[in-house]
């Protein structure tokens, strides 16, 4: 617990110095961007699942989790969770993980990376965070036989920019005939449905993450800002509304922790992994829709201008609810599976967990 | 922030999962047996002192209390899973839930020592049921308005006044009381205020029903007419009751049953929708599935914050504020996402009488035990709004 909280200190550390929400929206460039990484890459907070002999961290997957809630808390602007992911997967794949930033795709379910008969990938991904920043590509490829990651420099593919809602990058990538530097099949009990499941775990993390931060943000706001003659954190009506942003957040770290907690302890138990990361993304997405309505709400006109920080979180929340399959795409999965399974498996699934 | 959430991800230990199974296992012997009958249970009104007493010598009544009163020191998540798994068969368990959640701790904190010797093996044995008396025809979420009086006089107290929405009255043996012993004072409203044991199989008591709109008799007015109720079934301090419900709160707050009255829609929903429903109702159902494991793992994990020894009153509190309006939303979803099955005869006939039942007590989820407003007014202090 105590090794724990002096990663999770640590981590809060350089946010705070070098990532502070204020100070990068104030910024009238990106050179923020290459320091932050600098400290991060130094503190081996990149590498964190990538095991010591592969030259990494060696971090535990629950640390590394903890890293990625802590990056939500800031609405942390760069690949951090896209690269620590895109570390997991090549060791599992036993890749040596390049230094530099990486991008994973495919992130929309319905996206795939193929490979040709001679050995090179094809097909186009949409929508992925940070291709345009990164040095290296990692893709999960899905093929009758097995699941493979293949690591692709990112300018041998074709990059065609987009932003998210946040300004992030969401970019397509078009894989025509590229040569991966490694294609390997993934490991053990994983599968291309377990990348999925990751990613969208992480996403949850930092879903719940920055729901709490704007949970204090609207919190704070409502103690301080002064109408009709008094805190409006005074008038019922607010603190119910805050209430509620109380209960979507409590509920979104619940769940997502929840599902963390899974992937960390129980890796084998892949029923249990696709329950709980499943409904963490539905649950953490519904989260974000009450949640950042009721954070702008509360913050009125001021936290609808681009100089308060409220956007950096609001519109990075809509950003990931979106990625690694969004709340209707994962519940028409789970909703099939308890309708094949039937009434009576319902409440042993439940219990399970 | 002035208070942090937490909900740490704590699992149901090995000893409660082997307890499930014999949970489990006694269930279905008591479905066999025809002691009820779990996909229409719901519709009765679920006393039955005879099946509360078979829990009773399971030891799974009262069982985290010390072995002295009947209970047998089990702990708090020992007794989710027996909660839970009892709910989610709608088992009836009228006679002895509110003894088994409630007023067994209250008595077993602020009652004399005979007292509990007394009652509470009673209470473990599934004999001995319990109402709680606070609401009253004038103070309903503000309980420290109460009014009905205990005066005292000599070796003890006259009670004068009347209860209202007091659920079980007319089956129960003892209700835990909420009375007036002095006037409230400026500095401190919630001042003057007592808590008492009361014998219900007395005369001086009268108790009338209050149908429901369900057509059910649940609710009761117990009218209180110079009662006399001895010194020594006092709880706790004189006038000071308002301090002695902090942390039972949590308990009362954070339990199973407070997202599950409704659940047996759901299993219904997925039976009639069938193996292969279209792709709307797969995406409701996976919806609210999700939804009931966020609140079941969020519900676990302040039970296991209880059983550390931790007072997360917020967190209980958020757990049934979401969950509550969870269960009252769930009769109504189940509606629109069963709108297009086919409708061959009989198909829907059972889902259909549990709907109309569950939509018609659905209002009074989020009004029993503590309302929205008034849980929504805890978390925003907990915020440090207030």
């Amino acid at each position: 617990m105590s090794d724990d909280n002096l990663l999770i200190d640590a981590t809060t550390k350089i946010f705070e110095d070098l990532c502070d929400p204020q100070n990068i929206n104030a910024a009238k460039d990106d050179s923020w961007k290459q320091l932050l990484w600098n400290a991060l890459e130094e503190s081996g907070l990149t590498s964190a699942w990538v095991p010591e002999e592969f030259g990494g961290a060696g971090a535990s997957i629950s640390d590394g989790f903890s890293i990625i809630e802590v990056a939500g808390k800031f609405a942390v602007p760069i690949a951090l969770p896209e690269t620590l992911l895109g570390g997991w997967l090549l060791s599992n794949a036993n890749i040596s993980v390049p230094k530099g930033i990486m991008a994973v795709a495919p992130t929309r379910p319905r996206d795939k990376v193929t490979i040709h008969s001679n050995g090179t990938l094809y097909g186009q991904v949409r929508g992925v965070p940070f291709a345009s920043e990164a040095d290296h590509i990692v893709a999960a490829i899905e093929d009758a036989v097995s699941t493979k990651v293949a690591l692709v420099a990112k300018n041998n593919c074709e990059i065609k920019s987009f932003s998210g809602l946040s300004g992030d990058p969401r970019d397509t990538i078009l894989f025509d005939n590229v040569d991966a530097i490694s294609i390997q099949e993934l490991e053990g009990d994983l599968s291309y449905r377990s990348v999925k499941l990751m990613g969208a775990t992480i996403r949850s993390l930092q879903i719940g993450g920055a729901l709490m931060a704007i949970l204090e943000l609207a919190t704070e706001h409502a103690k301080t800002r002064v109408a009709f003659e008094k805190p409006i954190a005074k008038f019922q009506a607010v603190q119910h509304n805050l209430a509620k942003l109380a209960n979507e957040t409590a509920a979104a770290v619940a769940v997502a922790n929840s599902a963390a907690d899974t992937l960390a302890n129980s890796p084998d138990n892949e029923q249990a992994i696709f329950f709980e990361a499943s409904s963490a993304k539905i649950r953490t997405g519904e989260a974000v829709g009450e949640g950042t309505a009721i954070a702008h709400q509360v913050l009125g006109a001021i936290g609808f201008t681009e100089e308060h920080i409220l956007h950096r979180f609001t519109q990075r929340l809509w950003d990931w609810r979106d990625d690694f399959g969004n709340e209707s795409e994962w519940a028409v999965e789970l909703g099939a599976l308890i309708a094949e399974n039937g009434p009576d498996e319902l409440w042993p699934l439940l219990t399970t967990r | 922030m002035s208070q942090s959430i937490n909900f740490d991800p704590i699992r149901l230990p090995p000893e409660a999962e082997e307890l499930r199974l014999e949970v489990r296992e006694f269930l279905a012997d008591e479905i066999a047996n025809g002691s009820f009958n779990p996909s229409s249970s719901i519709l009765k009104s679920g006393f039955d002192r005879e099946f509360s007493k078979r829990v009773g010598k399971r030891g799974w009544i009262g069982m985290t209390w010390p072995k002295k009163y009947g209970g047998q020191e089990r702990s708090f998540l020992e007794r989710y899973v027996v909660t839970e798994e009892f709910r989610s068969q709608n088992a009836p368990v009228t006679c002895h839930f509110t003894a088994d959640r409630q007023s067994g701790p209250v008595l077993l904190k602020y009652a004399q020592e005979h007292i509990k010797l007394d009652i509470l093996p009673r209470i473990t044995a599934g004999d001995c049921c319990f109402c709680i008396g606070l609401s009253e025809p004038n103070s309903g979420s503000d309980l420290f308005a109460a009014s009905t009086k205990a005066t005292p006089t000599d070796g003890g107290y006259l009670i004068n006044g009347t209860k209202l929405w007091t659920s079980n009255a007319h089956q129960a043996d003892y209700m835990i009381g909420l009375f007036r012993t002095s006037p409230p004072t400026k500095e401190n409203r919630r001042h003057g205020l007592t808590q008492f044991l009361v014998d219900l199989k007395q005369p001086n008591i009268t108790i009338n029903p209050v149908r429901n709109m369900a057509g059910k008799h649940d609710f009761n007015e117990v009218v209180f007419d110079d009662l006399f109720i001895p010194e020594d079934h006092l709880l706790g301090e004189v006038d000071s009751a308002w301090k002695q419900a902090t942390s039972e709160l949590a308990y009362e707050r954070s339990g199973p049953e407070r997202f599950l009255e409704t659940y047996y829609m759901l299993p219904e929903l997925v039976r009639v929708l069938g193996k292969e429903p279209d792709i709307r109702a797969k995406e409701g159902v996976g919806r609210l599935v999700a939804q009931l494991h966020t609140l079941r793992r969020m519900s676990v994990s302040v039970n296991g914050m209880l059983q550390a020894g931790k007072e997360p009153v917020l967190e209980g509190s958020i757990v049934k504020d979401v969950g509550t309006i969870w269960e009252q939303a769930l009769p109504s979803k189940a509606r629109e996402l069963a709108s297009f099955i086919d409708d061959e005869p009989g198909n829907r006939t059972n889902f259909d009488e549990l709907l109309q039942f569950s939509t018609n007590i659905a209002p009074k989820l989020t009004i029993q035990g503590g309302t929205t407003e008034v849980l929504r007014g805890i978390i925003a202090r907990g915020l440090g709004l207030r």
